[in-house]
């Protein structure tokens, strides 16, 4: 069993392959975790206009690309848009489907962050002559982002997940790095390290969700 | 006791708001002039905010106009932000900004609207937190600070952007009783210092002490104005009359 | 004009689409067949998990909790992966259909069991007193007292965990599942043309959209308020 599944001889064979593939997967979270950041804070931003003509597309996108499974948008972008003579690269279109995907999700969590700041709060800012934007900025967001920090941080953890997708568009990140080494190897040990990898990794912050979690649970009871 | 000056630094007039269907204030006129102190009592919904915050237009009147030192806050070339920093405002739940200290607080208008680099922004904050008698509370953050103590950062916030007016609504409403007096006390040396306030309150014996005038509002209307000891002694209208003694029984 | 005719030529062809429609619609209930039996097996795993845990007992409820972790901290595809290409080695041979349904029930029932675990520890301490002082059993207090209240506060995040988790089913393209993503990109390749993978972008909007409005829905109704 462990002859076949953490192959020592094999494992060592494949791991510079295997790091050469976390490498990748660290720099294209540090990525696309901020690109989707930034695309959450505008979809945030603009869900505080009360303006029908603004709120009901602004829902429209966040749903529409809270309904799309991100795998479909990546192969959408991947192997359709070439057809229409839009080439971007396995690179490009990974990051232009996490921006669209993980945005959604991001601005979902920052408004309700938003929603969370009493009134009073813009209104006192206002009222000593702060624009709407810097109340938006320097009072309500800091806030936000602190009530929703759980939500926050449980929707990066998925993003850094997600990065195993741009195995599927040939990016040698960790996943495909595992596949390259398995078929090259016959043996399944490389996937399995790459869990383990994966597992060691995301533990701990699988560990602090959890407590914040329970933390956020207590207040609310 | 004296009728408004000349030019007062607040004319509102014929303000009248609606919130859909509602109807919340019918044609007020409000003339406060410098250095005066104007109170303002009513019942529970008759208008008393909305009123204040139609002074800063946080609450867009329906109609009318508001002048403010000269400026016509409803103009749409008016610049509200620039305006509102000569109008200063007090909420009946602080709201301070709880992820800053209480320096923070007072600086952060200094800084973002007024351009005050940090180090003089820093000086006049300290400045306005020692009038409120907190300058040893500059580095707490709000939930270290007792509700009194809120309340006076508060009205530091307000009185370092040096306002002509400054609007109180309710500011005592929501402290411990034992707390109240602290805030009562800032807010006496804000008046002897000749700053203009239109303070909404239920405060009595402040408004005997230091008010000039006390306005009764019932369902959007000043129903009567008088200096306060015709006021609370021998109010000409029956509304007022039933107000009063309600709030004396309490 | 030229340029909107080839556009529409290009991601809306009209025969091409009239030739696969009928794979994308067997795609769709393939999906479907999956997405059920991830939800139906994920939910009551996690269920039960979390009335295991219940019971406290002290290394089961740790074997639980690693459990839990290694689900939550694992990319999906990398287990459906694992799965499909690792269970060979040892002379068990899961279909692409099998390795993914197992994989995003694990998930799914991970997720599950951190919500109703949580769900169940929110009711407060005297919910259980109550009803023991009334002379009801453990497991009568657990499941008459606790679990109807819990079960409320866990709906919405519970829904949008399993509107994300279901929409996984994608990934099963990856191990030669026939789902609809799967059906659309062998249509691509053999019809050197994008539309049947507009259709199946429009099949997983059908299916996921009036999900997510409905989780949205359900948020505002239940939201954490008492
Ligand atoms: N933003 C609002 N939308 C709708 N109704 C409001 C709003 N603000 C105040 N009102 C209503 O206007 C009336 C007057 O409120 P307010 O000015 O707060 O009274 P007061 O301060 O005298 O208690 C009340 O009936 C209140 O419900
Ligand atoms: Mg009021």
């Amino acid at each position: 069993m462990i002859e076949t599944f953490l192959n020592a001889a094999i494992l060592k064979a494949a791991w510079p392959i295997l790091l050469a593939g976390l490498g990748n997967t660290l720099a294209l979270s540090l990525l696309v975790v901020p690109l989707g950041l930034a695309g959450g804070v505008v979809l945030a931003l603009l869900s505080t206009v009360r303006v029908q003509w603004v709120r009901w597309p602004l829902m429209a996108w966040v749903d529409f690309f809270r309904a799309f499974p991100p795998l479909v948008l990546l192969i959408f972008l991947y192997a359709g848009l070439p057809f229409a003579g839009l080439e971007m690269g396995g690179f490009g279109c990974v990051a232009v489907a996490f921006f669209l995907n993980t945005g959604a999700y991001y601005g979902e969590v920052l408004r309700a962050g938003i929603e969370s700041v009493p009134a009073g709060q813009i209104e006192a800012a206002r009222s000593t002559g702060l624009s709407r934007l810097q109340a938006l900025a320097h009072v309500v967001l800091p806030q936000a982002v602190r009530n929703v920090m759980p939500d926050l941080l449980s929707n990066t953890l998925e993003v850094v997940k997600l990065t195993s997708l741009a195995s599927v568009v040939a990016l040698p990140e960790l996943l495909f790095q595992a596949r390259q080494a398995q078929s090259l190897t016959y043996n399944p040990t490389p996937i399995v390290a790459a869990a383990v990898i994966y597992f060691l990794l995301l533990w701990p912050v699988v560990r602090l969700l959890s407590r914040l979690e329970n933390r956020a649970l207590a207040g609310r009871r | 006791m004296t009728p408004p000056a000349a030019t007062p630094i607040v004319r509102a007039t014929a303000i009248h708001k609606h919130f859909g269907a509602l109807h919340v204030l019918k044609g007020v006129d409000l003339e406060v002039a410098e250095r005066e102190l104007v109170f303002v009592i009513g019942p529970s919904g008759s208008g008393k905010s909305t009123l204040l915050r139609c002074l800063n237009r946080l609450e867009e009147p329906s109609s009318g106009s508001v002048v403010v030192d000269g400026i016509d806050l409803l103009d749409p070339r008016t610049d509200i932000n620039h305006a509102r920093q000569r109008i200063g405002m007090v909420f009946q739940s602080f709201n301070l900004y709880p992820h800053m200290t209480a320096l923070g607080n007072v600086t952060l208008a200094l800084r973002k609207v007024a351009g005050r680099g940090r180090a003089e922004a820093d000086a006049i904050g300290q400045a306005a937190l020692a009038r409120v008698g907190l300058a040893d509370r500059a580095g707490h953050m709000p939930a270290q600070l007792s509700g009194g103590q809120q309340q006076r950062v508060a009205i530091a916030r307000a009185i370092a952007l040096e306002p002509r007016v400054m609007l109180f609504d309710e500011p005592t409403s929501a402290l411990d009783p034992e707390l109240v007096g602290s805030v009562l006390q800032v807010m006496r040396e804000l008046r002897e210092s000749g700053m203009t306030m239109v303070v909404v309150s239920h405060e009595m014996g402040f408004a005997r002490a230091a008010a000039d005038r006390v306005l009764f509002m019932d369902e959007g209307m000043i129903v009567e104005a008088g200096p306060p000891a015709q006021i609370f002694a021998a109010p000409a209208q029956e509304r007022t009359r039933a107000f009063i003694s309600q709030i004396k029984h309490h | 004009m030229g340029n909107w005719d080839r556009f529409v030529e290009t991601f809306f062809n009209a025969k091409v689409m009239a030739k696969y429609w009928p794979d994308i619609l067997s795609g769709l209930f393939v999906t479907i067949e999956l997405a059920a039996l991830i939800v139906v097996t994920g939910l009551i795993a996690g269920l039960a998990l979390a009335l295991l845990r219940s019971l406290g007992i002290r290394p089961l409820n740790w074997l639980i909790v690693f459990v839990v972790d290694l689900f939550r901290a694992l990319p999906p595809l990398v287990i459906i992966v694992l799965i499909y290409f690792g269970l060979p080695s040892v002379d068990l041979v899961p279909s692409g259909f099998v390795s993914t349904w197992i994989s995003l029930a694990l998930v799914l029932m991970a997720f599950a069991e951190e919500i109703f675990w949580a769900g169940i520890t929110a009711v407060p301490r005297g919910q259980w007193e109550a009803a023991r002082s009334t002379g009801l059993s453990f497991g009568q207090t657990l499941l008459g007292v606790v679990l109807p209240q819990a079960l409320r506060i866990t709906i919405p995040p519970l829904t949008n965990r399993t509107i994300a988790i279901t929409k996984g089913t994608a990934l099963g393209s990856v191990v030669a599942v026939s789902e609809i993503l799967g059906q659309a990109s062998s249509a691509v390749s053999n019809s050197y043309n994008p539309s049947p993978l507009t259709l199946g972008a429009a099949a997983y909007l059908v299916l996921f959209l009036p999900v997510v409005v409905l989780g949205r829905w359900i948020e505002t109704r239940f939201a954490w308020k008492r």
